[in-house]
This record gives structure tokens, C-alpha cells and sequence, in this order.
């Protein structure tokens, strides 16, 4: 049963708060155009040279702008890691908390305040390691946030230790004899919670990243976007196989509607490559080699599909999915908690005199 | 026996009943099985003798497990009543009277009656394998083990059956009202009102009247059978206490905390928002929170404490009184976040309601063993206000200061109740809403650079308080970063410098430091005592009590209550040197004693005791007593405590 078969029969009794759609909806617009310049803070970037998160950055400074919200409504929190200096670097409201728990404080702020626009930034020990917990839990809950999980693969600001999404057999300086922990596969884990939205987008791939994150800031609820990232330092070139020449025959980008085809272009102007589902999991295969209606069409509002194709993605890159794998509304938490509190205040009385009495009181007399 | 038309509403005293008894004090305890329904027996008992107008203090007693096997000694749960005409602060030492439900609950409490004391006894459940169960070779009823004290033997469960049959009800449904006939007989013997159980009844059982029925005629049964049966010749009186005029009604500790949060909304004029996470003997705060909405109060079950902490400081960030609420297990979870709520210099209540520890500890049980973890549970220099509410009516004014303390100097606020705090119930003179007074909470609107810039400085602070600007999100102009790292002094950008993190240490330290806090007050009655005793927390009560013991016996003796932990009163330090003997009664090891005698250096004495409930009165009177001149405890006066001066 989808989320809209359920509002109805359960739309009676619970307020679900469903979604007004729009992931900006209640946050005040600018009066005026912005431009990166205005989202960029006076404090010096203190990454290493040849970080992912430069392009981020980046990224990010030139797509806010764009949203057309006002600056000040804007925050961003962040745990602990590298890329979680990231509020320190834009001129809107943020904080740089503590490691793993920015998902708690930013529930916090997205239920009391529907005029602000937050933003999650965390990497992969911060969000799947440390604050794992938070992450699912958020994002099942959906409230109206959106999280950038910086991967890179490696604990870069404890100096080099395998992460929970490091490749098995991975040496590092915790791991000289090779990683012998499974990795986790953000997106799965993502699906695995039912977030409403889940996308993947590489750094230095700034069309697919600023689309990728539109589409996250006009989400309502949580959004999960994964960018996938080197560290120069302790992890160099983990994706390289995913930005040299052969990288088209490795990504695979998604466009809802569209055939899943990758690869350089066929006769039909469409990617050599296709995915076809192969019982319940899916395979890579050439496109001409199979009939076309036998080439899977992206549905993001198939969660299992969505699933399936997170599941083509594996430790050694062979496959990259990239794009938005998930897209669906659902009623969001925020929402539903803000519409109780209204509903209480419409119908009950807000008397504190009387909530102190209670129902039995009894007087002495002077 | 019929029991339909009986009017327990007007008590009828016909010539051939004795007249009632009177008593200036008493105190009941319900005991039995966990499922047995004492906890709401004890509660009704409470809500009647409130309302009634006599002074009370409760003090509930159960399990940890929510229904440990039947009839066994872990299983039994108490509800303990002291009742008077005169203002009382424990919830008493002994029982005066016992009802025990079962063996076990016979068993576990028999040791506390007082030779003399009165003992009623649900016969039905000592059967010989109930009483194998636990360990009795023979029936004590029957035994002559009992003989010390008044027994009251009665055929509870098969009473209630009697009375119930023409209900239909099942035998089980039937014997389960038992608790009901014994609050019926209880409420006979001390002249209860009962109007006000059977419309609770009716409510509780609204969807199964039947059930209603059946328990109100249970109710009426208990009392019907102490006014006919010969058993009980006497009843007693206990007149209505002379309190202070106005408006009172019967409150627990958590209620009046969760109130005192709704008030601190209303105070400070700010969204409340509470993240909590489910924890045994706090719940009952978020329980009632949830019910609140309308007072623009948001509550967030979170995923775990952490999450419950975070949350609530996000609210805070966003300018709501984020409030988190807990107990010393949660509290050890939220430290980290607590930390950053000091480094963010954000406002924030901690609520920790004190169990036993360490780790599970005893979850239902009582201990004010935390003071260390609120005052030093943090990495780093991470100071923070600490108040301790000192009965459960005073809960409710605890959190509206502790919320102030948090708004106007821009920090997290520990306030430390207990589980006796928690669960305990005393009459609560109902406080004028109108007169709560308020809290600016002052947010920052304007750049505040020094150098007349546009800029907005967040750690710029009140040259008086020493808090710092509070700038919400979307204030245009005044876009800031915060965060766990050390920021520099005024500006708050991120900062490593030597000297900078040494004066941003020093003035987190001094703004707590100089929070401005009443000073504390000496009672002595006589003047010229020699020995001070020094509570905190819900030791309030039995420290009072024992000095009013021993004042009774024609001693001097001193009290001091702290409820400003952190920072202390001013005039502290000059007030314990002024005695020749300070004692600490404390639930821990003596927490308070080593923050006391680490401050100012006076040899204070300790005086602790971990068991998971209060102290009793008449333990500190003679701990006092062996502190007093010429006395001893082995040699010291001891004994009941005079009448009408007493606990």
C-alpha cells in the first residue's frame, strides 16, 4: 500500500501533515538576486589541496542562489570530520556540532521553525559509523531536511583509518594487514530506512551535483544525496575509475522516465549499455543484445527498484549509479508535529490557571 | 451482605458506634503483589485525604519489572500515606497501619509495623504453597508471630466476589477489585470522602461501565464491612491540617515538573520543545508534556537520549526553550551534547530525574547520586548551573527558575529531581498564574560589532551577565557559525590561540560563577545552635523532620537547605564557618560534602545511606543527636517523636 492509499483511511484520525510538496515552501524568498559571493563567508578554507570538498564548496555557493530563498533562513549543520567545516565557509546560519549527531539538532531546528531551509553536511563515518543511528532514524521519520554525505571512504581528519564504507581488504593505518569490515552501501542503507529521497552525485560533476541537489531542496522531507569524493591525502584516486576515459562505461545515471542506458552512444543516440532485471536482481547488458522492452524505463517512485539499482553499485566500482534513485512525498514528521500543536491550540484551551488547578482543587481559608 | 444501597457519601455514626478516634497523624502502607493495583489504591487514598484537607506525603514503592512472577518478594509493591492536621514534609518511617494484600507482602513489610501497629490481611492468598513460595514454614497467621501487632484477618478476595456476584463478572474479573474493597475499608476507618473514587471509577472504566460497577460496588463493600464487622471497633479522625490560605490540590513531583515547563514557556514567552527519550522514573514528564500542545509545547520522542538532547538544542538554536529530560543513565549519554550546549553557550534544560546507579542501578528506586556527574560529567572546563527542587510541589518552581537561569545567561541548566521527588505526592498550594513574572529572552536583532561595523559578533557579551548575544536564524544581517570548537573571544570565529582558549575558559567559568543565585537561610528556630545541617534535593524533608524531633526533646539544632548547587549562594561559605559542626546527610557517598569541603574548607561532616528510599525521620534524629553536645548515638535520646511537632 502506497503512502497516498494510506492518508485516507488514516487521514480521520491522524493528521498526517502531508506534504505541501514543496521542500521550500514556507521559507521567505529573497528580495533581491543573490549570488555565490553573498553565501560566501570571510573565514579562509582550510582543506587540503586537491579535497573534494573544494568542489563542493564550490558547488554549493553558486546552487544556493539559485533556490531564491533569503540567506538568512538558510543553515547548515555539520558533525565532525572534514567535510563537516563546510558551515564555517558559507554566510548563512550554521553549526558545527558534534560527531555524528548533526541529524538530531537539525530535527530539532526543521520541526520548530518551517521558515528555515537546513542542511546536513557529514561524511561517511559521521553519518554510517558514529551517528549511523541518527541517520536512519531521520530519514525514516522524514523530516524536512536535507543531508550531504561526503564519501571519500577514509577517515581523513583522524589522519587515515578505514571507514564504514572503505572496501574490504583495504590497508590503512588501523588496518595494515587489510580491512576485514563489510562496507556499507549508503544508498542501500538509505532505501533500507524508506527515505523518501535518495541521490548520488560525483564531486567534480557539477551538471548531475546542482541537479541532484535541486532536486533534494525541492523535496519534502528528508534527503539523503551521497557525493562521492577523494581524499588527496589518505585515500587518493578511490574513484578515479569513475573520472578517466573509460568512466561511461562505468556510471550509470538515472532520469526518472527515461531507459536506463550508459555507455557511448548506440545508433539510437542512446548509451551501448543497459540494465535489464534478471529475477529479482538487475544486470548489466548490452543494449542491442536484448529486446527493448526488456530494458528497465527509472521509476523513482519504485522503491524497489530504487533498491535494485543501489545494489549495481558495488566496493569495486564496476558500476556506478548516479542520479536521483528515490523521489516519492510522504507525509513528513515536521509537518504532522506542527499540524498537532495547531490542532491542540484550535480546539483546547491554552489557560495555564486551569492546567494548574486540575479537575480537584480545595481552598483553605485565611 | 448487600452493599447497593449503602451511602457512603454521608457516613452515618449511629449511636451504638464508638466515637471516632482522633489522631493527629498516621500513616498507611498498601502493600501487595505488582498486579494487585496498590500503586492506584495508595493514589485514591491520596486524591481523598487531599481533598479531605489534611497535609500529606506519599511515597509509591514498586518493582522495577512490570509484573514480576506472582505472589514472590520482588513482586511486591507498596504505596505509603502519612496523613496529618498539621503541615508535614515525609512521607513518615513506619506504617501505623498495614494492609498486605499477600504473603509476600506481609513478608517484605511486617519488619517496619511497629509493635501495636495495626495489621490488615487478605487471608485468601495464605495458601500453603503462597506461603511455601516465599519461605514461611507456617501460616503467620496462625503462628503467633503476629502477635505484637493488631491483626485484622479478612477474606478480601472472597468478600469481593460475594458483593460482585449478581454482575456476571467472571471470578477472576471479580477478585481483581479486591483492591477496591480495601480502599473502601480504609476510607471507612479514617472518614474518607468517597465521592471523589467513584467518579474516578465511572472515568477510569468509562468504555466498560460494567467494570466501574463492579469496582464501586467493591469500594462500598470494604466500607460497608468495616462499619457492620465487629472486627473493627474503632475509627479514626484526623482533622484538616491548618495550611497556609488558598487554593491547593494533590500533585507528584513529575507533573508539577512538567507544569513548571509549561509555565517556563510562558515565562520566557518562547515555543517549548522537548526531546526525550523513554526512562524509567522520568517518562512521566514527557507523558505529560505530550498532553500539552495547546501551550505551544512541541515533544519529540527521539531514537535514543542523544538524539532527545540534540534535538532539543537544535530547538534552542532556533530560538525554542529546548528542554531534555531523563535520568542519570540518559544524562551519562547526553554529555557530550550537554558539552557543546556549554561550548555553543545556547540555552537548555536537563532535566535528570535521580535513580539508583551505578549503570541500571535500581530504576524504581530513589538516590541523589548524580550531583558529581551534573557538576563535572563532561570533558573539559564545562560548567554549568545546577538546582535541585526540594519537594515535588517545589518541582514546578525549580523549572521555571532553572529556565530562566538558561534564557538569561545563555546555558545549559541541570536540574536534579529524584525518584522520590518524582513519584512522591503532597498537597501543592496552587500558584497565581498571572504572578510567574517573565523572562526577556533578549534575542539579538542588530549587528553588535564593536567598531561600529556591520558585523554581529556571537560571543560578544552583557558586561553584567557576561551571556552572550542569542541571534536566531533568519534575523537578517546577523548569519553566524557557531560550534564545538574554540572560538575567538568577542568575534567567535574559530580560534586556537594560546591565550584566548585560557581567557574563553576562565569566562565560561566566571559567567556561571556569577549567576546571581538567592542567599541561602539558616533555620533555628532557639538561635544559638551549634550543629548545621546541610540538605539538598528531597532530603529536605527528613532533615526537617529529624530536627523537629530532636528540637522536641528540648535540643538546638540548625537547618540549611541548598537548592542552587552550581553556583552556590554567596553567603555559603561564611555561614558554615559560623558552626562548630556541619553534617551532610546525603543519598551517595557524600557528594555534596566533597564540593562543599573542597570550596570553602570546613570540616563537614557526612552522614550517607544508598538503599534506594528516604531517609527516615527518626535515623537522622538520632544521627543529629550524636552530633549534639553531650550526646551520642549509641547514647542519645530516642524513641517516637513527640506529637505535633513531628515529620
Amino acid at each position: 500500500m502506497t503512502d497516498q492509499q494510506i492518508a485516507p483511511a488514516l487521514g480521520a484520525l491522524v493528521d498526517l501533515g502531508l506534504p505541501g510538496i514543496g521542500g521550500l515552501d514556507n521559507v521567505p524568498t529573497a528580495e533581491h538576486p543573490q549570488s555565490a559571493k553573498d553565501f560566501t563567508s570571510d573565514q579562509e578554507v582550510r582543506w587540503c589541496p586537491g579535497c573534494g570538498d573544494y568542489a563542493v564548496l564550490a558547488a554549493v555557493r553558486s546552487f544556493l542562489p539559485t533556490l531564491g530563498i533569503k540567506r538568512e533562513n538558510t543553515v547548515f549543520i555539520s558533525g565532525i570530520g572534514c567535510s563537516s567545516r563546510f558551515p564555517y565557509y558559507l554566510n548563512t546560519y550554521g553549526m558545527h556540532s558534534i560527531h555524528g549527531r548533526a541529524p538530531t539538532i537539525a530535527s530539532g531546528l526543521a520541526i520548530t521553525r518551517p521558515d528555515l531551509s537546513v542542511w546536513v553536511v557529514t561524511g561517511d563515518g559521521d553519518a554510517l559509523s558514529i551517528g549511523g543511528n541518527h541517520l536512519i532514524h531521520a530519514l525514516r521519520r522524514n523530516v524536512n531536511l536535507k543531508i550531504l554525505l561526503f564519501n571519500n571512504r577514509i577517515y581523513g581528519l583522524t589522519k587515515g583509518q578505514y571507514s564504514p564504507t572503505s572496501e574490504q581488504g583495504k590497508v590503512t593505518k588501523s588496518t595494515p594487514m587489510g580491512s576485514i569490515d563489510h562496507p556499507f552501501n549508503p544508498i542501500s542503507v538509505a532505501l533500507g530506512a524508506d527515505a523518501t529521497f535518495v541521490g548520488r552525485a560525483i564531486d567534480s560533476d557539477r551538471k548531475n551535483l546542482t541537479a541532484v541537489l535541486g532536486a533534494a531542496a525541492a523535496h519534502r522531507g528528508t534527503a539523503l544525496v551521497e557525493i562521492l569524493q577523494d581524499c588527496p591525502i589518505f585515500n587518493d584516486g578511490s574513484f578515479d575509475v569513475l573520472r578517466k576515459d573509460d568512466k561511461e562505461n562505468r556510471l550509470i545515471p538515472l532520469t526518472h522516465g527515461e531507459p536506463i542506458r550508459f555507455g557511448p552512444a548506440a545508433e539510437d543516440g542512446l548509451g551501448t549499455h543497459a540494465v535489464v532485471a534478471d529475477g529479482l536482481t538487475l544486470k548489466v547488458v548490452e543494449a542491442a543484445s536484448v529486446d527493448p522492452s526488456r530494458i528497465l524505463v527509472h521509476d523513482a517512485d519504485n522503491h524497489e527498484l530504487a533498491f535494485a539499482l543501489s545494489r549495481l553499485s558495488d566496493q569495486d566500482l564496476n558500476h556506478t549509479v548516479t542520479g536521483i534513485f528515490r523521489d516519492v512525498n510522504r507525509s513528513t514528521y515536521d509537518d504532522a508535529a506542527r499540524s498537532q500543536v495547531a490542532a491542540a491550540k484550535e480546539k483546547g484551551s491554552a489557560d495555564l490557571q486551569s492546567l494548574l488547578n486540575g479537575r480537584d482543587t480545595w481552598t483553605v481559608a485565611g | 451482605m448487600t452493599t447497593g444501597d449503602i451511602d457512603v457519601g454521608d457516613i452515618p455514626h449511629s449511636s451504638d458506634v464508638p466515637a471516632p478516634q482522633t489522631r493527629d497523624r498516621v500513616v498507611i502502607r498498601f502493600a501487595g503483589d505488582s498486579g494487585d493495583g496498590m500503586q492506584l489504591t495508595g493514589d485514591r487514598f491520596t486524591s481523598e485525604t487531599a481533598t479531605f484537607g489534611n497535609d500529606l506525603s506519599t511515597l509509591p514503592n514498586f518493582p522495577a519489572e512490570i509484573r514480576a512472577p506472582a505472589g514472590t518478594l520482588p513482586g511486591v509493591s507498596s504505596f505509603q500515606l502519612h496523613f496529618a492536621n498539621y503541615d508535614i514534609v515525609t512521607p513518615g518511617d513506619r506504617p501505623d497501619v498495614l494492609v498486605a494484600m499477600n504473603p509476600a507482602a506481609l513478608k517484605a513489610n511486617i519488619g517496619d509495623l511497629p509493635a501495636g501497629g495495626i495489621l490488615i490481611v487478605n487471608t485468601d492468598e495464605f495458601t500453603k504453597r503462597n506461603l511455601t513460595k516465599i519461605g514461611y514454614d507456617a501460616d503467620p497467621l496462625e503462628d503467633g508471630s503476629l502477635e505484637p501487632y493488631q491483626v485484622h484477618p479478612v477474606a478480601m478476595a472472597t468478600l469481593t466476589r460475594g458483593a460482585l456476584e449478581e454482575t456476571g463478572l467472571s471470578k477472576k474479573d471479580a477478585e481483581r477489585a479486591k483492591n477496591m474493597f480495601a480502599l473502601g475499608l480504609l476510607s471507612w476507618m479514617y472518614h474518607r470522602p468517597s465521592e471523589g473514587t467513584e467518579r474516578f471509577l465511572r472515568e477510569k472504566f468509562a468504555k466498560r461501565p460494567e467494570l466501574a460497577e463492579a469496582n464501586i460496588l467493591a469500594f462500598r463493600a470494604g466500607h460497608a464491612y468495616g462499619e457492620t464487622t465487629e472486627s473493627f471497633a474503632v475509627t479514626y479522625e484526623v482533622a484538616p491540617a491548618k495550611l497556609q490560605p488558598g487554593t491547593y490540590r494533590q500533585i507528584t513531583g513529575n507533573t508539577a515538573l512538567a507544569y513548571g515547563i509549561v509555565a517556563a514557556g510562558r515565562v520566557t514567552g518562547l515555543p517549548v520543545f522537548l526531546g526525550s527519550y523513554p526512562i524509567t522514573p522520568a517518562s512521566d514528564i514527557l507523558h505529560e508534556l505530550s498532553k500539552h500542545k495547546a501551550f505551544n509545547v512541541t515533544t519529540f520522542q527521539a531514537e535514543d537520549e542523544i538524539a532527545g538532547v540534540g534535538a532539543a538544542l537544535g530547538a534552542s538554536f532556533g530560538g525554542s526553550l529546548g528542554v531534555t529530560t531523563t535520568s542519570g543513565p540518559g544524562v551519562a549519554l547526553k554529555s557530550e551534547t550537554i558539552g557543546l550546549a556549554v561550548a555553543l553557550e545556547l540555552p537548555l534544560l536537563i532535566v535528570d530525574v535521580q535513580r539508583g546507579g551505578p549503570s541500571t542501578g535500581l530504576p524504581t528506586k530513589t538516590e541523589q547520586a548524580d550531583l558529581l556527574q551534573a557538576m563535572f560529567g563532561r570533558n573539559g572546563e564545562a560548567p554549568l548551573p545546577i538546582i535541585a527542587p526540594r519537594s515535588p510541589g517545589d518541582c514546578f518552581d525549580a523549572a521555571i527558575e532553572a529556565a530562566r537561569i538558561a534564557v538569561t545567561y545563555r546555558t545549559p541548566v541541570i536540574l536534579l529531581s529524584d525518584g522520590a521527588l518524582a513519584n512522591g505526592s503532597e498537597p501543592w498550594k496552587v500558584p497565581d498564574a498571572s504572578a510567574l513574572g517573565t523572562v526577556d529572552p533578549n534575542f539579538a536583532t542588530e549587528p553588535n560589532a564593536p567598531d561600529g561595523s556591520d558585523e554581529f559578533w556571537p560571543y560578544l557579551r552583557d558586561a553584567d551577565t557576561l551571556a552572550r548575544p542569542w541571534a536566531v536564524p533568519g534575523t537578517p544581517g546577523l548569519e553566524h557559525r557557531i560550534g564545538g570548537l574554540e572560538k575567538a573571544d568577542g568575534r567567535g570565529s574559530i580560534s586556537y590561540e594560546p591565550d584566548n582558549h585560557d581567557r574563553m575558559v576562565r569566562l565560561r567559568a566566571e559567567k556561571i560563577g556569577g549567576i546571581r543565585v538567592p542567599d541561602a537561610e539558616v533555620d533555628d528556630p532557639s538561635g544559638g545552635a551549634d550543629v548545621l545541617v546541610v540538605g539538598w534535593g528531597s532530603t529536605f524533608g527528613p532533615i526537617v523532620a529529624g530536627a523537629r524531633r530532636v528540637r522536641g526533646m528540648g535540643h538546638k539544632i540548625a537547618t540549611l537547605h541548598l537548592r542552587n548547587l552550581n553556583p552556590f549562594p554567596a553567603n555559603l561559605g561564611e555561614l558554615l564557618r559560623s558552626y562548630r559542626t556541619v553534617l551532610v546527610p546525603e543519598m551517595n557517598l557524600g557528594q555534596l560534602v566533597m564540593l562543599l569541603r573542597a570550596r570553602y574548607l570546613v570540616d563537614a561532616q557526612s552522614y550517607t545511606k544508598v538503599s534506594g528510599l528516604p531517609f527516615k525521620a527518626e535515623e537522622l534524629q538520632d544521627v543529629f543527636l550524636g552530633y549534639l553536645d553531650g550526646s551520642h548515638p549509641s547514647s542519645g535520646e530516642r524513641g517516637p517523636a513527640p506529637q505535633g511537632v513531628d515529620e
